[in-house]
């Protein structure tokens, strides 16, 4: 089942006359459940691509579909609302509040929700639970290494019960072996809990958690892939 | 929409993470509520305290004032004449003429040199007749009060204030001693206590003698500077003044208002007067302390506008996570908003706790009756006022916010 469909999917920034065309008419479609990584070089367009996606930003051309639905029509209220019930966002600087305890944090988005504040405790819990950081719950941010931080920000991501997880460069700014731990988290939430995953990276090891890789060079598609997990074997299908 | 009290929240949170910077942030609110609570408690203060006095002289008396009354501040044809003398106060003084006139006292003043074995004094001489004492509430310390009979014989008689006595002879008692006013001799029959500047009239300084006296030997005038009536009860004081203006009139063939060739004044508009001045007065410098909160909202704009660049990521991660512009426009209102009444809350606790401890110190340091009042309507307009502020300071930098796009703010480095 489609839930994001691109076609000949358009983005031009426009700064004083000078147009960059950044993505050149991408076309694809990504199905409920796939763990989908986007690769390629710097300025290949895949964090443009993952905004665009993510509804940070609105393409300048083409189609882009949600759930079968045109969004090219929707209000920014609508937006807003998307990307609080159905998109979790994973940042490579992990965006975490300052001073801010990591119950709290991971709370951020039912703060936006419109759900009744008794059940954002045992929500944010669960989140913190699912990362296997409740013995962090009540420390804030400085008090974390940088692998927990990540993970924080992947409660946090999860706490709503999103459709999709966007991650980009989770694994950026962090050592490998905290960046392994941040990988076998994400794959589970895809595995054992069933989101769907768009992971941007450029690292081969990182996407290699993927059941499927979109290459993307000078804002096209260069490749698009089905490719074994590295921890299940599993083969994607369509 | 969000519920209010999750706003609120949000907002609260944001402050809380930074406590000095919001604190320095409503320094200029506190100081302006504070100077405004200042200014009107302490002008409630001084207008008690000098309504208190005048109040003391008694709101039963009436003075009639010789001359043209000016009739507003360009008018500078009032003069002053001789039109209250001796037939004046005997048509006064009957009952079918003015029936709730209960005393009557004629007075002259002016200042003449005093000397006692060759110290000189230019004191206030007041000559008035037996009701002097009651009327001002200047009774003798020692010695007696001033009699009728002194008033009827023109006696050399003076009842003296302590400054005088100080100058002429600060090592003597000059009680029954004779002093010279104008090259004649006075026997001294009394000495009034101290009573301190702060009164309305500064009897220390004046030397009370029977009026006649003081028309014959010292000035050589037949009229008077002033007469006082006291009607017999404050209900009647209105009526006793109308009845004076009719009898003058009368009497002087008067029959235009405006050509009154005297005036007449009650407690009350003394009252009044004075309280008009010094509520103006009060209303003025708080205006004028209001300014330094519209200088104090200047101070949270510009702190807020550092507050949104500053935090341009935190805003960014809030619309990535879902909320509105409208969630972070009432994000950044709200927190102006608390800022700003907690300033006006502060200032008027600061306020007036300070008023209190000044009005402690003047009723200490000066033995005043002064009082402290708390002016509970300044203090309401503060916390309106402050949060006015809020709101329009506030807007700009939360309109900023909200105008943020999610991926230029998360970039932002």
């Amino acid at each position: 089942m489609s839930l994001m469909e691109v076609k000949s999917l358009e983005m031009t920034y426009r700064d004083e006359e000078v147009a960059t065309p950044v993505l050149r008419g991408l076309t694809f479609q990504i199905n409920k459940g796939e763990f989908v990584a986007v690769m390629g070089p710097s300025g290949s367009g895949k964090s443009t691509l993952l905004h665009i996606l993510g509804f940070l930003e609105r393409q300048t051309g083409g189609e882009y579909l949600f759930e079968n639905k045109q969004t090219n029509e929707y209000s920014e209220e609508d937006i807003a609302r998307i990307r609080n019930k159905k998109l979790g966002f994973v940042f490579q600087s992990f965006n975490l509040l300052p001073r801010t305890e990591v119950l709290e944090n991971v709370k951020l988005p039912l703060l936006y929700s419109g759900l009744k504040e008794e059940v954002w405790d045992g929500m944010a819990r669960e989140a913190i639970e699912a990362v296997g950081l409740s013995h962090r719950t009540n420390f804030e941010p400085s008090q974390l290494s940088g692998g927990e931080k990540q993970r924080v920000a992947i409660a946090r991501a999860l706490v709503n019960n999103p459709e999709v997880i966007f991650a980009d460069e989770p694994t950026g700014n962090l050592d490998s072996k905290s960046g392994e731990v941040v990988m076998e988290i994400i794959e589970k939430l895809h595995s054992e809990m069933g989101h769907t995953v768009i992971l941007i990276t450029h690292e081969t090891y990182t996407a290699e958690y993927a059941e499927r890789i979109i290459r993307l060079r000078d804002g096209m598609v260069e490749s698009d892939t089905k490719v074994l997990n590295r921890r299940t074997g599993k083969k994607f299908t369509k | 929409m969000m519920p209010f009290y999750h706003a609120a929240k949000i907002a609260f949170a944001g402050l809380k993470t930074n406590k000095t910077r919001s604190a320095l942030t409503i320094l200029g609110i506190v100081i302006g509520v504070t100077a405004i609570i200042m200014v009107v408690s302490l002008g409630q203060g001084a207008k008690n305290l000098i309504l208190g006095q005048i109040e003391g002289i008694g709101a039963r008396t009436i003075g009639i004032i010789p001359g043209r009354q000016p009739k507003g501040p360009t008018d500078i044809l009032a003069t002053l004449t001789a039109s209250l003398k001796t037939r004046d106060l005997v048509a006064l003084g009957r009952k079918e003429n003015v029936p709730h006139a209960e005393d009557i006292m004629p007075i002259v003043f002016g200042s003449e040199t005093a000397s006692y074995e060759g110290e000189t004094y230019r004191p206030t001489i007041f000559g008035g007749n037996e009701l002097m004492a009651d009327i001002y509430d200047a009774y003798p310390e020692r010695g007696r009060n001033i009699s009728a009979d002194d008033v009827r014989a023109s006696a050399d008689v003076v009842v003296l204030g302590p400054t005088v006595i100080e100058r002429l002879s600060p090592d003597h008692d000059l009680l029954g001693k004779r002093i010279k006013i104008k090259g004649r001799n006075f026997l001294v029959i009394g000495i009034l206590p101290k009573k301190g500047g702060a009164s309305f009239i500064n009897f220390d300084e004046m030397a009370l003698m029977p009026y006649t006296t003081a028309q014959n030997y010292i000035f050589g005038i037949k009229h008077f500077n002033r007469v006082a009536v006291r009607a017999d009860n404050e209900a009647n004081v209105a009526s006793t003044v109308e009845d004076i203006k009719a009898t003058l009139r009368e009497l002087h063939g008067i029959t235009d208002p405006d050509k009154d060739d005297f005036g007449v004044e009650t407690q009350a508009d003394a009252l009044k007067t004075v309280g008009t001045i010094l509520s103006t007065l009060t209303v003025f410098l708080a205006m004028v302390a209001a300014i330094s909160l519209v200088v104090g909202g200047v101070g949270i704009m510009n702190i807020m506008l550092v507050s949104v660049t500053d935090r341009t990521r935190e805003i960014g991660l809030r619309k990535a996570l879902g909320a509105t512009n409208g969630n972070i426009l009432a994000q950044f209102l709200l927190e102006a908003v608390i800022l700003t009444g907690i300033g006006g809350i502060v200032g008027i606790l600061l306020g007036a706790g300070l008023s209190f401890g000044i009005s402690l110190a003047i009723s200490n340091l000066f033995g005043l009756a002064w009082t402290f009042t708390f002016p509970a309507g300044a203090a309401f307009l503060g916390i309106v006022i402050s949060t006015i502020v809020g709101l329009i300071f506030g807007l700009y930098p939360a309109q900023k916010a909200a105008a943020k796009s999610p991926i230029e703010a998360l970039r932002y480095e």
